[in-house]
């Protein structure tokens, strides 16, 4: 037991380094892709020195490629054959109404060629300068591009389900001892104590102190949230099948927790809260004539979750970046010449094992952040509650 | 640009799953464990509230015990001391008794041996009485045998009375 607190005290001593590190790391993430993509351009010249058979490296496009939500799932190329999940793809249009067909229409002819438009019965993906990029747009007769309601099952929500089965299996078979000792008797088996230390680690060190007097009714939320970010955050970090589909690093995933911990921030809110809120205690100029505290305390309101959700967004997005990059390295070296190809490799690989093991590491600060944050601005919420009790 | 907006397809499925994780993980999930792990928890503080108190429990036993066994000890040495203070007295009892019997029948023996001694001596008396009765008329009759001698005898044994009587009257 106390092994787990050393390591989980060396965690969170880490995670507020990596928490201030994040901020200035996204930027420099930005800097590195860019610095890639200026790189990819410099890289066709030179390729073509060498020799007109190679192909040009599209680091870009195989970055965001990997990082964004994607119709089919590529699995891998065995022999230039690409073996794909091709994912059902479910639209609904206000003027033809219900369709649904398979992906691989929008990748593959019927007699077997490249679907060179990637569109299909009428939908086209919207090119890069859209706000959807990637995504199905409907052509209408006047020519007008729109965007119907999608609810296609992408390589990102199909890891999310993939994820949640796993998550929800994982808990169930722990539950199952406890469920059978609720006396509190009998000693757990080795899984059910390696999880127990996990969950009983953000119970006992993040939710109670952080809630408050009545932590239980959010301890289901504020643990779910945990290990619902852990699991997509380390399934994201096996690179083959039933992984590495950027769910985290997703902005509507974490938009949809960050709006959670809003909600239950701001619906359980104290009178207390709400007078702090809409009449802090401040100098009567500053709120009355013009209520200049109460709008920088509403914008708060919002900020809290924003930052939650940026937070957690960008972490994931950058680690998976910088992985890619130094992935990419190694194509980019081998398309200069063999030495630098070789040098490149061996670089690239000590690189990404050390950015594996700060992702590993990354995963379980972002998800033991999200909630401890959670945690205390619901905490924050309750205040009032607690002087109530002790008044009574 | 696509990075930073939130898709609706996505947050519809996102919706979806975290909805059923939520409800499966957080009702039939989480609840359970920490229940039973708070409730181990109390089970250990009480287990070792309980092992304290028996600790106090037994050692205040073993010291009553110790207090019963010492004064069990303190009553033997007295019922030892007393039993031998007993046996002492009993034992000089008896002997007084014994002594006292001995003491009495040797007097009973000395008063019968007095007894008998009195009576061999009376027996004795008797018996020289009667020889020396036979021997004095045997010389008698030998002595009486011419008057003389009678009359010389009678003589005498006046005088002799006489002088008895004589002498008393002195006295």
């Amino acid at each position: 037991m106390r092994k787990a607190l050393v390591i989980l005290l060396s965690l969170f001593c880490i995670a507020t380094v990596n928490a201030k590190a994040a901020d200035v790391s996204a930027p420099q993430q930005v800097a590195g892709v860019a610095g890639a993509a200026v790189m990819h351009k410099a890289v066709p010249r030179v390729a073509k020195t060498v020799g007109k058979e190679k192909k040009e490296i599209n680091v870009k496009a195989i970055i965001f490629g990997h990082i964004l939500d994607s119709y089919r799932w590529e699995i891998t190329k065995i022999r230039g054959k690409e073996i794909s999940l091709y994912l059902p793809v479910i639209l609904y249009s206000k003027t033809s109404g219900w369709h649904v067909f398979s992906s691989r229409k929008l990748f593959v002819n019927e007699d077997g060629t490249e679907n060179e438009s990637g569109g299909y019965d009428g939908f086209y993906p919207a090119g890069e300068s859209s706000a959807h990029q990637g995504k199905l747009l409907e052509k209408m007769p006047d020519g007008t591009n729109v965007k119907p309601a999608d609810f296609s099952v992408t390589k990102v929500s199909l890891g999310l389900m993939i994820n949640s089965a796993i998550l929800i299996v994982l808990i169930l078979c722990t539950t199952k001892f406890y469920r059978k000792h609720q006396d509190g008797t009998g000693v757990p088996g080795k899984f059910a104590s390696f999880m127990e230390m996990f969950v009983m680690a953000i119970e006992d060190s993040v939710i109670k102190p952080c809630v408050g007097a009545n932590y239980k009714k959010y301890s289901p939320y504020l643990l779910t949230a945990f290990f619902f970010i852990l699991v997509n955050n380390l399934m994201a970090l096996i690179p083959i099948f039933p992984g590495g589909a950027n769910v985290t690093g997703n902005i509507a995933i974490t938009f949809f927790l960050a709006i959670c911990t809003f909600l239950a921030v701001n619906i359980f809110g104290t009178k207390h809260y709400w007078k702090d809120i809409l009449w802090p205690d401040v100098p009567l100029w500053l709120k009355c004539p013009i209520p200049l505290m109460p709008v920088i305390e509403l914008f708060g309101i919002f900020t809290k979750p924003i930052a939650l959700m940026i937070r957690l967004f960008a972490n994931m997005l950058s680690g998976h970046m910088a992985m890619l990059v130094l992935t990419c390295l190694i194509f980019i070296g081998c398309s200069i010449g063999a030495l630098m190809g070789s040098t490149m490799t061996v670089i690239s690989v000590a690189f990404n094992l050390f950015m594996n093991a700060l992702e590993l590491l990354v995963a379980f600060i972002q998800a033991y952040v999200f909630t401890l944050l959670s945690a205390v601005f619901i905490g924050m919420a309750q205040e009032g509650k607690e002087l109530k009790r002790e008044v009574k | 640009m696509s990075l930073l907006v939130p898709d609706s397809g996505l947050l519809f499925w996102m919706f979806l799953s975290f909805l059923i994780v939520f409800v499966v993980v957080g009702k039939f999930g989480f609840p359970y464990i920490v229940k039973a792990v708070e409730k181990r928890r109390e089970n250990i503080t009480q287990s070792l509230q309980g092992a304290k108190e028996a600790d106090l429990k037994i050692s205040k036993v073993k010291e009553e015990s110790d207090s019963i066994v010492a004064a069990a000890n303190k009553e033997q040495g007295r019922v030892l001391r007393d039993a031998s203070d007993q046996r002492k007295k009993i034992i000089a009892e008896a002997k007084n008794e014994a002594v006292q019997a001995a003491q009495k029948e040797i007097n009973a023996a000395k008063e019968q041996i007095r007894l008998q001694k009195e009576e061999a001596i009376i027996d004795i008396r008797r018996e020289v009485a009667s020889l020396s009765c036979d021997i004095a008329e045997r010389i008698l009759r030998q002595q009486l045998s011419d008057k003389d001698k009678q009359m010389a005898m009678v003589d005498r044994m006046i005088t002799e009375v006489l002088d008895k009587e004589k002498s008393e009257v002195r006295n």
